[in-house]
């Protein structure tokens, strides 16, 4: 269970809002660019700081300003996808996924055993000794989640995704995100731009502007809401 | 009628014929500018081998001055090297990484080095580091003395030659977004870890050829060297030093030393060419 309330001000706006997630659940984040959203993942995972609020995953505190707690986002286990998945291109495949382990200073045979699992289990075996630069957006999609869910992250933060996966096999691999995301059990929050990935993959929807939550339901219920210009125009 | 549009293919014509004659003119000339300039910087270096005799190169290889001058630079050049490296890189990695007050004056400092003239950078380090320098005497109490020694012959090669390295350095780590490391924290890696695992790894070919290039510099050292250590044999006589002494008496040992000092040159312009070239 996350439950998120920061401040923080951005260039534009004051971003100033509070949300939280279910164990198990996946939450989907959507609005304008520049709304916030990448802003909320960044604050979760402990990349940005929040000017002022509480972020608690489960029974840890990770950032409280009244108490003074900022766990260092090495120390939080959360996975955290970027839009353009930032892998490492100084590493190979199997080096990519090994390299949190590694952080971990787990002992060799252990990291081998891991990293072959996950490999397995992501359909990218026959990848490990490859240079990332080498991969398509697909396989740097599986290649990425791959490198945070191996290290069981008590919760994930996906950054679009699928925005990067060529529009041919985005449905396949939506489908496959959907079930990997479902098999673990992990609580997700995604940030997107697609209509089908919030109907898709989300138990719930959040829409936000300018910082702020404006609408937090199913998905349905806040796709019903048309008189709001960015959902008119989201659901075509 | 009839006659208006080939007058106009003659004139068309005409205009073609003089841009093409224009342009012939500006080819020729451009031409003749870079291989006059091309000559200019080849022609000095081409003539150190123009000469000598190999068999007075390789006799005078065996000579005790240029046997002592190349080890001493060798090894007192790669001792400078190693220092800007080891002090150089948490330096420049915090430059481009940490934002903090004074920053840009830390910046010009490290950078004076380079316009600053050697003879000027060998008196200073003298005022420094001498025997009755702000530093040396009281170095001199516990009976330490750095000027006219191998050390100072070191010193005076980092001061010249760390702008080298911590500049390219600084440029390498600007270059590496962000988001890596970004990601590398969230997999679980310190500042530390993100910095030999991830920063460093990735402004690698930056870093080394900066390295090379201030390895360079340190070997050509001159002017402070002449000043603060002084010109002894096999401790403070480096190579370009004993170019300077040896062109008065023996010319041939002075080219033998400069052509080899040519052929590290040329080494090292390859391998910077050969390193900056990107990998992934």
């Amino acid at each position: 269970m996350l439950a998120f309330r920061a401040v923080r001000q951005l260039r534009d706006f004051v971003l100033d809002l509070a949300l939280s997630v279910r164990p198990g659940e996946t939450l989907v984040l959507i609005g304008e660019n520049g709304a916030g959203k990448s802003t909320v993942l960044n604050l979760i995972s402990g990349i940005l700081t929040p000017d002022e609020g509480e972020i608690t995953l489960g029974d840890k505190i990770l950032f409280s300003s009244e108490e003074r707690i900022n766990v260092p986002p090495e120390s939080r286990n959360i996975g955290h996808l970027f839009q353009s998945y930032a892998l490492f291109p100084h590493m190979t495949v199997a080096e990519n996924v090994a390299f949190g382990l590694r952080c971990r200073r787990l002992p060799e045979p252990e990291i081998k055993r891991a990293v072959a699992e996950q490999l397995a289990v992501m359909k990218i075996s026959e990848l490990a000794d490859i240079y990332v630069g080498r991969l398509s957006g697909g396989q740097r999609q599986r290649v990425a989640l791959a490198r945070a869910l191996v290290l069981e992250p008590d919760l994930l933060l996906l950054d679009e995704p699928l925005a990067a996966v060529d529009m041919r096999a985005q449905s396949a691999m939506r489908r496959e995100l959907r079930e990997r995301i479902r098999e673990t059990g992990i609580p997700c929050i995604i940030v997107t731009h697609n209509l089908r990935d919030a109907v898709e993959l989300g138990d719930r929807l959040c829409l936000i502007e300018d910082g702020r939550l404006f609408a937090d339901g199913r998905p349905e219920e806040v796709l019903g809401m048309r008189e709001n210009g960015f959902i008119a125009s989201f659901v075509g | 009628m009839d006659s208006t549009p080939s007058r106009q293919g003659r004139e068309v014509f005409r205009h073609a014929g003089r841009v093409r004659f224009s342009r012939g003119v500006l080819t020729l000339f451009v031409a003749a500018f870079l291989v006059l300039f091309t000559l200019f910087v080849t022609l000095p270096v081409v003539s150190l081998f123009l000469r000598i005799s190999p068999e007075a190169f390789f006799r005078s290889l065996a000579e005790p001055v240029v046997i002592d001058a190349l080890s001493l630079s060798l090894t007192t050049a790669t001792a400078s090297t190693a220092i800007v490296v080891l002090f150089g890189t948490p330096l420049a990695l915090v430059n481009a990484r940490h934002e903090y007050p004074g920053r840009a004056l830390v910046d010009t400092l490290t950078d004076l080095p380079i316009v600053l003239p050697p003879a000027v950078a060998g008196i200073a380090l003298l005022m420094a580091f001498g025997r009755r320098g702000v530093v040396g005497q009281y170095l001199n109490e516990f009976g330490i003395s750095i000027a006219f020694t191998t050390v100072a012959v070191i010193l005076a090669q980092v001061f010249v030659a760390s702008p080298f390295y911590i500049r390219q350095a600084r440029a390498s780590f600007e270059a590496v977004d962000r988001i890596y490391e970004d990601a590398a924290r969230t997999l679980g890696a310190s500042p530390p870890t993100v910095a030999i695992r991830v920063t460093i790894p990735l402004a690698w070919g930056g870093l080394v050829s900066g390295a090379i290039l201030s390895f360079a510099r340190a070997l050509g050292e001159f002017g402070a060297t002449i000043m603060f250590a002084g010109n002894f044999q096999g401790r403070t006589r480096t190579m370009p030093l004993a170019i300077y002494t040896t062109m008065q008496g023996d010319l041939d040992a002075a080219i033998s030393l400069a052509i080899i000092l040519v052929m590290i040159s040329f080494v090292v312009i390859a391998a910077v060419k050969v390193i900056t070239r990107r990998k992934f």
